[in-house]
C-alpha cells in the first residue's frame, strides 16, 4: 500500500505532476435505455476532496457507482492513474479495488456480522495480519468514527448515524488511498458531521488519501472541497466544476447559484 | 350558492368566482367544467381570479387551481393570481417551482397481445441465458474453491449448515411420516383384498426409499431453505451489502453462494436418509395399529424388498435436489431488484424454480433408471 506521507497534499499534485487519479471522460449513464446524464467530464487529481453536488435523485449516487466499477458506462470511460477499470485485466482490477475504500448511502454493513467482522474481513481477505493485530486495527478504526467499544454489536443494533459511520471505519479498514463517500453526514448530528469533516482533512494531509464526496452539507462543501462537479437533473448533464468556494462568488448559473445560497439568491 | 362561476367580461378575459367552502370532497367541481367553459369560449385569451366569497379552503382548491393553471397554459391563456390569497398563491409557486418532468412518467400505454407474447419470450430468453451463466459462475467458484484458491469463512459455513440441517427435522419429520402412513392406508386396503397385508411394507419401503423420501425432502426444503436463501442474497442486495462484497474484489459467489451450495448439497442425503426411516415408521404405524401386522415382520419384509441401489438412487436424487435448490435460491436472490417488494418476488420465484426443477429432474432420473435398468 503506497502511504505518502506528505503535508499540504493540495501542493502535492503539483510536485508529483503525474496521471489525474481519476479522470471521467464524455460519461453518459443510463439505466437500461433511460439515459439519466451524459457528457460528464472531469478529472480528480492526487489529494483532491472532491465532491459531487446536485439535487436529490441527479444522478449523484449512480456517478459513484459508476466511478467504482459497480455500473458500466453507457458510453465514454473512467480511467484510474490511465487504466480503464473495465478494460484491464482481472489482476489490475483487484489490485484497483484493494485501493478504494467507499461509504455507501446506507452504510451497507454486512448484516449477519458484528461490526468488529465488519471492519476485519477486508484485513483477513487482503492481509496475513494475525488476529489480535487484526483485532487492535479493528478497535483504534472504530474509535476514530467515535464508536469504540461497539465491536459486537451487530448493524440491526444500532441507529442510522452509527451504521453511517462503522461503514465508514469498513471503508477505512484497508487505508485505502483513493475514498469514496456517498453523503457521509446525513443523519449525523452536527458535532459528528463537524468531527467527520475534520477526519476527510486527516486522512488526505497522512495518509495523502483522495477523497471523492458526494454531499448536500452546504458547510463541508465550503470547509473540505477543493473541487466539484454539479449535476443538473433537468439539462441531463453536469453544469459546473471546479472549486465551490470561486463556484459561490463567480458562478453565473441560476442552478448552481440557487444550490450553493441555499436559496437565498 | 354555487361555488364556481365563471364570469365573460368581455370578448377575450374571463374571471373565475369563487366562493363558500373549498374543502377536499366530492361537493369540488373538477377542472374539466372549466375546460367546458373555455370551449365555448375560445377568444378567451385572460383570465383571473375573485375570491371575496370564499370562506374556507384546503388542498381541494389548490389542486383545482393547480389543474386550472396547466389547462390554461396548454391553451396559451394569460393566468392573473392578483385575486387569489397571498397563502393560495405562496402554495401554488412552491408547487410548481420544479417544473414538471416530462419523462417521468412511465408509460402506460397497453401493448398489444403479439408484442406482449414478444416480450415474454425474449425475457424468457434472456433468463434461460442468465441461469446458465449463473450455474457457470457457480461452478468457477467451486473449482477455485477445490483448488484452494478462494475459502469461505467456516463460522458462517457452520451456521448455514445447522440452519438448512439440524433446524429442518421437525418439519422433515412430520410430513415423511405422514406421507409414509398415507401410503400404508391407501396401499393395505387394497392389498387386503388378496389377502398380501404384508406386501404394504415392500409397496412404502420402495417408495419411500426411491423416489418419495427424496421429492418430499425437496420440496419442503424448496419451500424453506431455497426461500430462505432468496430471501437473505435479495436482501442484501437492496441494503448494498454485495455491492460492498463486490468492490472490495470479494466475489459474492466464493463468499455467499458457495457455502450455502455446499451446506445444502451436505445436508440433503442426510435428511433425505432421514426422511425414509421416518417414512418408513409410518408405514408400520398403520400396519401394525390398524391391521395386527407384528413391527419385526414388517421390518423384516422392508429389509428383504428394499435394494441397495433403491437406496442409492433415493440418495443420488436428493443430492441433485440439493444443487438445484440451492442455486435457485441463491439466483433469485443474486437477481434481486433494488425494493422490499423485490425480495418478495425473488422468494416465490425462487420457490416456483427449485420445485420445477425437482420435479423435471425426478422425470429424468426415473426415466433413465427404467432404460438402464436399475
Ligand atoms: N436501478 C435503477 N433502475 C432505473 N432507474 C434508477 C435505478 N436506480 C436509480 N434510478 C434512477 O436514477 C436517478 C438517480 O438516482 P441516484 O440514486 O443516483 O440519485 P442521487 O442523486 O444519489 O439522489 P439522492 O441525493 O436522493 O441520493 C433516480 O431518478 C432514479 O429514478
Ligand atoms: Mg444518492
Amino acid at each position: 500500500m503506497p502511504h505518502t506521507f506528505n503535508s499540504g497534499a493540495t501542493d502535492s499534485r503539483k510536485v508529483n505532476g503525474n496521471a489525474p487519479v481519476i479522470s471521467v471522460q464524455d460519461l453518459t449513464m443510463a439505466y437500461g435505455s433511460f439515459v439519466l446524464m451524459r457528457d460528464v467530464n472531469f478529472t480528480v487529481q492526487r489529494g483532491d476532496i472532491f465532491i459531487i453536488m446536485g439535487g436529490s435523485g441527479c444522478g449523484k449516487s449512480t456517478l459513484l457507482r459508476h466511478m467504482v466499477g459497480l455500473l458500466s458506462p453507457a458510453k465514454g470511460r473512467i480511467l484510474y492513474e490511465g487504466i480503464s477499470f473495465f478494460d484491464a485485466a482481472p489482476p489490475t482490477r483487484s489490485a484497483l479495488m484493494k485501493r478504494m475504500g467507499i461509504l455507501y448511502q446506507s452504510g451497507a454493513l454486512w448484516s449477519s456480522m458484528t461490526l468488529a467482522e465488519n471492519i476485519a474481513l477486508p484485513l483477513e481477505h487482503y492481509t496475513a495480519l494475525s488476529p489480535g493485530q487484526i483485532a487492535e486495527i479493528v478497535s483504534f478504526k472504530l474509535a476514530l468514527v467515535g464508536l469504540a467499544g461497539f465491536e459486537h454489536y451487530y448493524p440491526s443494533e444500532i441507529s442510522g448515524g452509527m451504521r453511517k459511520r462503522a461503514g465508514l471505519a469498513r471503508a477505512l479498514s484497508l487505508d485505502p488511498d483513493i475514498l469514496f463517500f456517498d453523503e457521509p453526514s446525513a443523519g449525523l448530528d452536527p458535532v459528528s458531521a463537524k468531527r467527520l469533516d475534520d477526519l476527510i482533512l486527516e486522512l488526505r494531509d497522512n495518509l495523502g488519501a483522495t477523497v471523492v464526496v458526494v454531499t448536500h452539507e452546504l458547510h463541508s462543501i465550503f470547509a473540505i472541497g477543493n473541487n466539484s462537479v454539479f449535476l443538473d437533473a433537468q439539462t441531463r448533464t453536469m453544469i459546473a466544476a471546479g472549486n465551490p468556494n470561486t463556484l459561490l462568488r463567480e458562478s453565473q448559473d441560476p442552478t448552481v447559484r440557487t444550490f450553493l445560497t441555499r436559496g437565498k439568491e | 350558492m354555487e361555488i364556481l362561476h365563471f364570469d365573460q367580461i368581455s370578448d377575450d378575459a374571463a374571471i373565475v368566482r369563487l366562493s363558500g367552502r373549498w374543502k377536499t370532497g366530492p361537493q369540488l367541481p373538477s377542472a374539466s367544467e372549466l375546460s367546458g367553459h373555455l370551449d365555448q369560449t375560445p377568444a378567451t385569451r385572460r383570465l383571473s381570479f375573485d375570491t371575496q366569497g370564499l370562506t374556507e379552503w384546503d388542498t381541494g382548491l389548490l389542486s383545482f387551481l393547480k389543474s386550472v393553471m396547466r389547462e390554461c397554459s396548454a391553451r396559451k391563456i394569460d393566468v392573473d393570481r392578483s385575486g387569489l390569497a397571498a397563502g393560495v398563491r405562496r402554495l401554488l409557486d412552491l408547487a410548481m417551482a420544479v417544473p414538471e418532468k416530462k419523462d417521468a412518467h412511465r408509460s402506460t400505454k397497453s401493448e398489444s397481445f403479439l408484442s406482449r407474447v414478444g416480450s415474454e419470450t425474449i425475457a424468457f430468453i434472456q433468463s434461460a441465458g442468465e441461469m446458465v451463466a449463473f450455474v457457470g459462475a457457480a461452478c468457477s467458484a467451486l473449482g477455485r474453491l477445490l483448488l484452494r484458491r478462494a475459502s469461505f469463512r467456516t463460522d458462517e459455513f457452520k451456521l448455514l449448515v445447522q440452519e438448512s440441517g439440524a433446524q429442518a427435522l421437525p418439519i422433515v419429520s412430520l410430513i415423511s411420516f405422514l406421507v409414509g402412513l398415507i401410503l400404508a392406508f391407501i396401499g393395505i386396503l387394497q392389498l387386503k383384498l388378496f389377502g398380501a397385508q404384508i406386501y404394504v411394507a415392500d409397496l412404502v419401503g420402495i417408495a419411500m426409499v426411491r423416489e418419495m423420501g427424496a421429492i418430499m425432502t425437496g420440496i419442503i426444503i424448496a419451500g424453506r431453505t431455497g426461500a430462505a436463501f432468496a430471501a437473505q442474497l435479495g436482501t442484501m442486495q437492496v441494503n448494498e451489502e454485495i455491492d460492498a462484497l463486490t468492490t472490495l474484489g470479494i466475489s459474492p459467489m466464493a463468499f455467499l453462494v458457495l457455502p450455502r451450495m455446499v451446506s445444502l448439497t451436505l445436508m440433503m442425503p442426510l435428511l433425505c436418509l432421514y426422511a425414509n426411516i421416518m417414512g418408513i415408521l409410518g408405514g408400520m404405524m398403520v400396519a401394525a395399529g390398524l391391521h395386527g401386522i407384528k413391527p419385526v415382520s414388517y421390518f423384516q419384509r422392508t429389509a428383504e424388498a428394499v435394494g441397495l441401489n433403491d437406496l442409492a438412487i433415493g440418495l443420488f436424487m436428493s443430492i441433485v435436489f440439493g444443487i438445484l435448490i440451492s442455486l435457485a435460491g441463491c439466483m433469485r436472490g443474486m437477481q434481486c431488484g433494488r425494493s422490499a417488494s423485490a425480495v418478495g418476488s425473488a422468494t416465490t420465484s425462487a420457490v416456483v424454480t427449485s420445485i420445477v426443477a425437482i420435479i423435471m429432474a425426478t422425470a429424468m432420473i426415473t426415466v433413465v433408471c427404467d432404460v438402464i435398468g436399475i
